[in-house]
């Protein structure tokens, strides 16, 4: 270390003393035109004069673009050598010397050598040391969080925790003691060995042991992590595809566009010099591609002409109407065929025959070995989806008929038929799906081999759709009797459903009817003014409709006190009379009315409940604060009031409480007032998750007391939340205790490493 | 638990569509080889002769002679919640004929669910929705039990059934008495007791006791099922009512000046005089409380439990004479004779409700033990149906010839009115409908004029204490089948009653708790909750539940920027203002709604008009 600062203080002198030699030389070369650029160095001074004046004094270097007198000590200039100055340039003289290059090796080494950082401030130290502390113990403590939780979510925890052991001994344990001794048994040990069946351990085959040994724990978890790698960077692909299909560069499109094209025309090179034949079917493919694409553009307003047209469109007829021509060209051209279609209708029926013949299981195992990877999917079913949805509505009425066709049999019958139709249909929705899945196979792995162009994709895709057309055709001829019965049960489906249709409301019509019924028979004496029949039976169903909006009257009658009771009501027509009355009914009821006016003549029942109902309503509604203060502002005294305005402004309305409960009830009166001793009772405050009082009562609306519930019921519902077994010790818990490996030291539970939080916490407890 | 279901013969299995999609489950007694030993056979045979062998029931009237048995509708059964297909199969090789629970019908269960799920909650967080969810299949899981336990109410109620176009009121007592067996109809019986007036009568909680008062003096207790007198006294003055307390043992007397509790000796344990002139009396029995109401106009509750007077009420509408309870919730209904009935509760001093039902005076009142239904009647000779589940309508009239003086409900809802010296009952279409008043449902002649009534529980009798002593009737299908054995047992011992009181005791509800809404201890108080939160929030100087003002999220590319934060918060400051706006128009059109069909044009004259 001393040696190198020796050699930098060293270096810095023969620095200084370069330097101070520099000027001299500078002096001397321009010493020649000092004449010329005096006048104007005059002019310099003046400006630099005349900045200054401003105040800010700023001090400039000076800036030297020619050999000047003016030379500053601290900047170097290297101007005119065409080349950066070196500090090792410096040290050179004019000519070589050798007795320099130990230095300048030095020189060389100090610069290679960096300095060492100051170190960090103790304060901070200590932070970065809690922080990775803090992360060590909280990954540590995270294991435990699933304990926890469980631990606060189970109705019930009893102490001290105990491993769960197998109270009865396994069944093998006992048979490893027992051997055969009785003849039979001993042939039947002996056929057993013969057919390898387990003797002892009569639950596992060996085949089975082995099984169930075949994948260890570690491997488990290898093949775990390598599968989450495998999604890991499968979803990365993923976000990076869709980050760059968002890129709104059409530059950078291009660029990759053409990039790709290149690859591709690479790749087909090589394909070219190794495999000949394949190359030429691949660049019939791509020239199919590109006659794809060229057609699929044709006549669009995309080209040069189109463009110039569409420019001169805005003024020039004649150039209007050629666009337009054109367009309608395109349609007109890229029109999908009536025919392709067709075939497509086809493919996906028959199809469905087709599958028929592969066992479900296949397809499921397709579709697993798809299923991870949506996102490769959902590019490859846009095509695939057609067919789907125009097989949709084909099976649907299928279906239907079906139903209805077998309808007209017995219902046990139809009903079984119906399950395996719903059976048949699932199954097929399900091959639809693995028939998707296995659409897009094929495609996204070419996608990700080749990673080609849209337009070989596109032309795959066409190729695959021949391929299958082809295998159709070749299916179709098999199973052409599959579905023309189909298509036959097919057309009765339309005929028979509309009956269906139109029955159906009328079967509605019946079920209110009957719901009617039903209401009359709970509610006979709902209409008051309802006549006594003995024969009611047969009159009941002609009269249901017109009684619903008699009811309605009604309704609006009881609102009226007055109607309400005075309603003439039906009389009881009793067998057994008392002994007392043996007038005729009538005449023995205008007798009472007039007995009763009679005796009730001073007090109008109807008029004292009104009264007092309102005076209840006025009572309990709340009362408006008058604050004006009569001669506050204007003239007071006897006989003078405060204004209007006054009264307006200083009155205190107070708010309009909730609806009282009998509003629209004429005849009753509820009181308003709370029953403060219940509340007393009732729950005031929520407990800790619950955020409105309803999700609360929720909770406690059912009751828990044995007089509402059955014994075993209120034995579970009352379990205390802890068990603690008397006379054991209840130990902290520790990781083995719930199935983790205590390795290492970081595994102990908490409070054994933090002796000292347990010491305080103990002198608390002492305290209090 | 699993119990075999009868093999009906006559009634087919009724069967979901769920079901036939299963392959029929095979019964195990269907197999071709029937186990020989008797010990292995199964159930169902067996059930089979006990149902021969059982006998006739003793208690509730069947009537056989003029009636057709009916079966009870099978309910549909609830499809099995948990099956696995493949049944696990022991190391016996035996499958399980039934895997899973056993099914519970649907509607059963119904009946024990307490939670509203109609109701919606507001969102709620994780934490607070796994609560409500372990609240739920709590309630569901003991409904489900309790549902369960509906097998062992093995009882059914009795009937009367007119064969077709017959009238069941033309039935007489005599014809019911011949029908039934002879331990029902020992259970009709007369007390011929003129000497002693009127007489009012009281049935104690069990069904097993009555106890009656004359008019004029006459009282005695008996064990009316063996007809064993169990105390006779004479008090010398003018009973006006009598009932037992929580228990056979103790009685009280509302007699002239003052009430009295008497033993079941007759001998006399209190003399209250804060309680005078008396006129009727009710015992609440899971409150303890004695409730009197007397001349003088006050409704005096007394704590039987303590012997102190809870609360005394003034209900300021003079004689007290009509009163009942509503068992549903304990509140008491008083008749008025300006044709109300006040309904009030200990814990507040004036009615919690009060409903005009005549234009006379009101002459009795009962209410139905569902506490859904109210039957009064008047002076002006109507009785009325009135419905309790808050809209106090009447929901059903009818004018008697002479009026009811009487009412009383049966267990099953039976209406039974006193009409002078005629009894008519009234019978609805199950248990939960109201009576309907059509048609009477049994109707008896007793030899004096009505003076008490009541229906006996867990008994097919009906009590009438009249001028000339008491009549026992017989009413098929009058009270509960079933009675629940741990809370009033007719068969109880004495050292089961004593056990009982000391439990009904431990048990007791307060006083103060009675109110229209039984079930308001289930919810939150919610006026006190909101006055804690204001008291929080003005103590803390914030509200700690508020929601957190909109924050906006830190973005990048420059669009983080102050201008841009601040028109981010603006733009949502912006529009929750709007929504508060839009609200507030939108109450201010209902209410406009609201108000304005009230009338027609308002002419120029309104004015005047006071």
């Amino acid at each position: 270390m001393t040696a190198n600062r020796l050699a930098e203080s060293l270096l810095a002198l023969s620095q200084q003393e370069e330097l101070a030699d520099l000027p001299k030389d500078y002096l001397l070369s321009e010493s020649e035109d000092e004449g010329d650029n005096d006048g104007e160095r005059k002019h310099q001074k003046l400006l630099e004069a005349i900045s200054s004046l401003d105040g800010k004094n700023r001090r400039k270097l000076a800036e030297r673009s020619e050999a000047s007198l003016k030379v500053s000590e601290f900047s170097v200039s290297s101007e005119g050598s065409g080349e950066k100055l070196v500090l090792a340039d410096l040290l050179e003289p004019v000519k070589t010397s050798s007795s320099l290059a130990t230095v300048k090796k030095q020189l060389s080494r100090v610069k290679s050598k960096k300095t060492v950082e100051l170190p960090l401030n103790k304060e901070e130290i200590e932070r970065i040391h809690r922080e990775v502390a803090f992360n060590k113990t909280a990954q540590v403590l995270s294991k435990w969080d699933p304990v926890v939780l469980k631990n606060r979510q189970a109705e019930q925890l009893v102490f001290p925790l105990e491993k769960e052991e197998p109270a009865i001994a396994p069944i093998e344990h006992v048979l490893s003691g027992w051997k055969a001794r009785t003849p039979l048994e001993q042939e039947i040990f002996n056929l057993l060995h013969k057919n390898k069946q387990p003797v002892t351990d009569p639950l596992l085959t060996p085949v089975e042991k082995a099984s169930l040994r075949a994948m260890s724990l570690e491997e488990a978890k290898m093949r775990r992590a390598e599968l989450q790698r495998a999604r890991a960077l499968q979803s990365y692909y993923e976000a990076k595809a869709r980050r760059e299909k968002k890129i709104k560069s059409k530059k950078y499109h291009k660029v990759v566009k053409k990039g790709k094209a290149k690859k591709a025309l690479k790749e087909f090179e090589q394909l070219q010099k190794v495999n000949p034949t394949v190359a030429l079917e691949e660049m019939e493919k791509i020239e199919n591609a590109r006659m794809m694409e060229r057609m699929s553009l044709k006549h669009q307003n995309s080209g040069k002409w189109a463009k110039s047209k569409a420019i001169m469109a805005k003024y020039d007829l004649e150039a209007r109407q050629a666009m337009q021509e054109q367009l309608s060209k395109n349609k007109e051209l890229t029109q999908k065929l009536q025919v392709a279609s067709e075939s497509e209708e086809e493919e996906g029926g028959t199809e469905d025959v087709e599958e028929l013949l592969v066992p479900d299981v296949v397809n499921e195992v397709q579709m697993n070995a798809d299923g991870p990877n949506p996102w490769m999917l959902r590019s490859c079913t846009s095509d695939t989806k057609e067919a789907a949805t125009q097989e949709d509505p084909e099976q649907l009425p299928e279906l239907e008929a079906h139903g209805v066709s077998e309808s007209e049999g017995e219902e046990r019958p139809m009903a079984e038929e119906e399950i395996l139709l719903r059976e048949f249909e699932e199954r097929r929705s399900l091959r639809k799906r693995s028939e998707l899945s296995q659409d897009a196979e094929p495609a996204g792995s070419q996608e990700t081999i080749d990673s080609g162009s849209q337009e070989v994709l596109s032309e795959l895709r066409v190729l695959s759709q021949k391929l299958k057309e082809n295998h159709q055709s070749r299916k179709q001829k098999a199973s052409s009797e599959g579905t023309v019965p189909q298509v036959q049960r097919e057309e009765p489906a339309p005929e028979e459903e509309e009956p269906l249709l139109l029955q159906r409301p009328e079967r509605v019509q019946t079920l209110e009817e009957l719901e009617e019924l039903g209401k009359e028979d709970c509610f006979q004496n709902k209409e008051l003014p309802r006549p006594l029949l003995e024969g009611q039976q047969s009159e009941r169903t002609p009269n249901n409709r017109p009684d619903a909006p008699k009811e309605k009257k009604e309704k609006e009658q009881l609102i009226n006190l007055q109607n309400f009771l005075t309603t003439q009501s039906p009389s009881v027509r009793s067998l057994a009379v008392p002994t007392i009355i043996e007038e005729l009914e009538d005449e023995e009821e205008r007798n009472h009315r007039q007995m009763i006016k009679e005796a009730f003549a001073g007090d109008d029942v109807i008029r004292d409940f009104l009264k007092e109902k309102r005076e209840a309503v006025e009572a309990s509604k709340p009362k408006d604060v008058d604050l004006t203060l009569p001669g506050w502002g204007e003239w007071g005294g006897v006989g003078l009031k405060p204004s209007a305005k006054k009264r307006r402004q200083f009155l205190i309305k107070a708010p309009e409480g909730p609806p009282r409960k009998d509003k629209n009830l004429p005849n009753v009166i509820i009181s308003e007032k709370r029953n403060i001793h219940a509340a007393a009772h009732q729950v005031q405050v929520l407990p800790y998750p619950f955020t409105h009082h309803r999700q609360f009562e929720r909770t406690i609306q059912t009751p828990i007391g044995s007089t509402w519930n059955t014994q075993r019921a209120f034995q579970k519902l009352t379990t205390p939340k802890v068990v603690t077994k008397p006379g054991h010790i209840i130990k902290p818990i520790k990781a083995e205790d719930v199935g983790y490996q205590s390795s290492s030291r970081s595994d102990l539970p908490v409070i054994q490493r933090n002796p000292k939080r347990i010491t305080t916490r103990h002198n608390k407890e002492e305290k209090l | 638990m699993e119990t075999a279901p009868k093999p009906g013969k006559d009634v087919p299995p009724k069967k979901d569509k769920l079901q036939t999609k299963r392959k029929k489950p095979r019964r195990y007694w269907e197999e071709e080889t029937v186990p020989t030993t008797a010990g292995a056979s199964p159930g169902p045979p067996r059930n089979k002769k006990n149902r021969e062998l059982r006998p006739q029931r003793p208690k509730n009237a069947h009537i056989l002679k003029k009636s057709r048995i009916s079966k009870k509708p099978q309910v549909p059964k609830k499809p099995r919640e948990w099956k696995n297909p493949e049944s696990q199969s022991g190391l016996s090789g035996a499958q399980d004929p039934f895997p899973g629970p056993a099914p519970v019908p649907v509607e059963v269960v119904q009946k024990f669910c307490r939670i509203d799920k109609s109701r919606k909650l507001p969102h709620s967080k994780a934490k607070t929705r796994s609560r409500l969810e372990v609240a739920e299949a709590e309630e569901e899981e003991t409904s489900i039990k309790a549902a369960r336990s509906e097998l062992l109410l093995a009882e059914e109620p009795g009937f009367l059934e007119g064969e077709d176009g017959e009238d069941t009121a033309k039935i007489c007592q005599a014809d019911i008495v011949e029908a039934v067996d002879i331990a029902s109809a020992a259970k009709h019986f007369d007390l011929n007791l003129r000497q002693f007036g009127p007489y009012r009568l009281n049935y104690s909680r069990t069904g097993r006791h009555l106890a009656f008062g004359g008019r004029r003096g006459h009282v005695a207790a008996l064990d009316w099922v063996t007809k064993k007198l169990m105390c006779e006294i004479n008090v010398m003055e003018a009973v006006r009512d009598i009932r037992f307390l929580h228990s056979e043992a103790l009685l009280a007397v509302a007699q002239n000046r003052w009430l009295h509790i008497y033993d079941n000796q007759g001998i006399e344990l209190h003399c209250i005089r804060r309680c005078d002139r008396v006129t009727r009396l009710e015992f609440l029995p899971f409150h303890f409380l004695l409730a009197t109401a007397s001349e003088t106009g006050f409704l005096t509750y007394l704590d039987v439990s303590v012997g102190k007077i809870v609360a005394a009420l003034n209900a300021r509408a003079g004689r007290l004479d009509v009163m009942s309870q509503n068992p549903y919730n304990a509140v008491i209904h008083l008749g008025h004779s300006n044709g109300t009935v006040s309904l009030w509760s200990p814990a507040m001093k004036e009615p919690l409700a009060k409903i005009l039902c005549h234009r006379g005076g009101v002459r009795a009142v009962a209410v139905d033990s569902t506490g859904t239904y109210m039957a009064t009647s008047g002076l002006d000779h109507q009785l009325k149906i009135f419905d309790l589940r808050g809209t106090y309508q009447p929901l059903s009239t009818r004018t008697l010839p002479h009026g009811a003086g009487h009412l009383a409900f049966s267990q099953r809802g039976l209406l039974v009115a006193g009409m002078g010296d005629v009894v008519n009952i009234w019978a609805g279409q199950g248990k939960a409908s109201p009576p309907s008043l059509e048609q009477p449902y049994l109707t008896h002649r007793l030899s004096g004029p009505v003076h008490g009534l009541q229906f006996c529980p867990f008994e097919d009798v009906l009590g009438v204490g009249h001028t000339g002593g008491i009549t026992s009737m017989l009413v098929p299908g009058a009270s509960e089948p079933n009675f629940d054995g741990l809370e009033s047992n007719p068969y109880r011992s004495r050292k089961q009653r004593q056990e009982w009181e000391v439990k009904a005791l431990l048990e007791k509800v307060p006083a103060e708790l009675i109110c229209l809404d039984p079930r308001a201890l289930a919810e939150v108080d919610v006026i006190s909750l909101e006055q804690g939160k204001k008291e929080q929030i003005e103590r803390l100087g914030y509200d700690p539940q508020a929601k957190a003002p909109f924050q906006p999220k830190p973005k990048q590319k420059g669009r983080s920027s102050t201008a841009s934060l601040v028109k981010r918060k603006r733009k949502v400051m912006d529009e929750e203002h709007r929504d508060k706006v839009r609200q507030s128009l939108q109450q201010q059109h209902h209410k406009e709604a609201k108000a304005k069909p009230t009338g027609a044009r308002p002419s120029a004259l309104d004015r005047f008009v006071r």
